[in-house]
């Protein structure tokens, strides 16, 4: 069961929303599809987001992934720790592995996206 | 013909193995084979440090035996098989008559008169088909047994250690590129000193029959140390010691010399052999584009396809690149223009809409201490 205090895409990314801010990140079912992740590239703070439009790229030693964006917004931060530390996704997807965190556009918008439940069901197909 | 179809899978009989220890399979040269069982970092780090058990079944065994079979593999590939004293190996590649390479390949000298040639699972019956043409007329006879045979191997520094215990091959005696027959744990085997990971090793041919109780007499054998490994950290391996990939360094639009195996291309052999006259030409002239490994000094990965560029000349592509785990840094290896090859020498990658600044710098990467 996913954390449920967050909400997901399709695409295998998690947003949690604390006021006007959101964090966002890839979840554990992503992390461990893609394996040991050697690589990640994030937009730099100031960088617009769009709902559901790429915001970077995760990479395992075979593999290259998009990232897609759960919320518009705008970047406040992205994980300076992943440059050097790439795989504190793999081990904490939730905590420490945050990709993003941003100014949301509009929190209207997290009706787009899964309850834990029913992303729960989506990777249980998987 | 309607409705031709893909020919399907070929199952490995180590799979219920692979399943059982939780394997990720993935079809590989036309068979299903186990891409990894806990983590690539991990199973390439067990190769470096200790031991690395892997399934190779997919890979094609050729036997050539007979009065001419000597004679007959030094017409059809490159090398000269018939300069190997028996129990020794020789890297080898079979050639388009334009040059362009089919397979490269390993040619152990089991007897006077017996070779086997191990061939890429990709290419197993091109190779064979090639093989059975370019023997025919001879007294040479062609057997293959790839489905016949299986292949585990053990690479690592370990393996020596693991594998000396359970077989009456003297592994002390035996150099590398050298090859025994005898038996492990009981099962009849061949006993090459050869390898793809750049680690002391061993590869094993048995009966596919006796594979799964070879498969678990080494595993036993190697318990706490050797750990199983698949194509992943295979892969990983060998570009780390600069190692071609048939599909990617080598297909036939590249020569061995482009490749920078023109040491392998024996043109003093007594017989002529299917490349020749091209391959004397690039030999010549020098080669159109040259292998290199390269390193990146931005940020990321230069993968397979990926644009090289020098300055704004456009000098290349990458071959094979991925995250180097002994390094820490990427790797790739890519053709470019001759002129572009020295080492040191600043080129970029385009990764993306980003072109990533690379240093050229000697093959291989990475050599093992000692």
């Amino acid at each position: 069961m996913v954390p449920t205090d967050l909400r997901y895409t399709k695409d295998h990314e998690w947003v949690r929303v604390d006021g006007d801010e959101a964090t966002i990140g890839i979840t554990d079912y992503a992390a461990t599809q893609l394996g040991d992740i050697v690589f990640v590239e994030l937009p730099e703070a100031g960088k617009s987001l769009e709902q559901f439009g790429t915001f970077g790229v995760v990479e395992s030693v075979k593999a290259v992934s998009d990232l897609f964006a759960p919320l518009s917004g705008e970047v406040v931060e992205a994980n300076g720790a992943l440059a050097g530390q790439p795989e504190l996704i793999n081990g904490d997807p939730y905590g420490a592995g945050w990709m993003l965190r941003v100014r949301v556009a509009d929190s209207g918008q997290l009706e787009e996206l899964l309850e834990p439940a029913a992303y729960d069901a989506l990777t249980a197909e998987g | 013909m309607v409705g031709t179809s893909e020919p399907a899978l070929v199952h490995s009989p180590l799979e219920e193995v692979h399943l059982g220890l939780g394997a990720r399979l993935i079809e590989f040269g036309g068979w299903l084979m186990p891409v990894q069982y806990t983590s690539i970092l991990e199973e390439h780090r067990a190769v470096r440090q200790r031991a690395g058990l892997f399934d190779l079944s997919h890979m094609g065994e050729l036997f050539v035996e007979g009065a001419e079979a000597g004679a007959g593999l030094a017409g059809a590939l490159v090398s000269n098989p018939p300069s190997l004293v028996v129990g020794r190996a020789q890297y080898s590649m079979i050639c388009a008559p334009d040059g362009g390479v089919i397979d490269d390949l390993i040619v152990y000298r089991l007897a006077e008169e017996r070779f086997l040639v191990v061939a890429n699972a990709s290419n197993a019956q091109v190779v064979s088909d090639e093989l059975a043409e370019r023997l025919g007329g001879s007294k040479a006879v062609l057997d293959d047994r790839s489905l016949a045979t299986s292949l585990v191997a053990i690479q690592g520094p370990a393996s020596a250690g693991i594998l000396g215990p359970h077989t009456d091959v003297d592994i002390g005696g035996l150099r590398y590129y050298g090859i025994a027959e005898g038996q492990v744990a009981g099962i009849p085997a061949l006993i090459a000193r050869t390898g793809y990971t750049g680690e002391d090793g061993f590869e094993v041919f048995v009966e596919s029959s006796r594979a799964e109780a070879l498969w678990h007499a080494l595993a036993d054998a190697g318990r706490e140390v050797a750990i199983p490994c698949g194509l992943g950290a295979r892969d990983t391996l060998r570009l780390e010691v600069g190692m071609p990939l048939y599909g990617n360094e080598l297909d036939r639009s590249t020569n061995p010399y482009e490749a920078g195996l023109g040491r392998v291309v024996k043109h003093d052999k007594p017989t002529g052999f299917v490349g020749k006259a091209a391959l004397e030409r690039v030999y010549r002239d020098g080669p159109a584009k040259r292998l290199i490994g390269l390193v990146m000094r931005g940020r990321g990965i230069a993968r397979h396809g990926h644009p090289v560029w020098a300055g704004d000349r456009r000098t290349g592509m990458v071959t094979s690149g991925t995250h180097s785990p002994t390094l820490g840094t990427p790797i790739a290896m890519a053709y470019v223009a001759p002129a572009d090859a020295e080492p040191g020498t600043i080129l970029a990658v385009e990764i993306r809409d980003a072109r990533v600044e690379a240093e050229v710098v000697p093959l291989p990467f990475y050599r093992r201490p000692d």
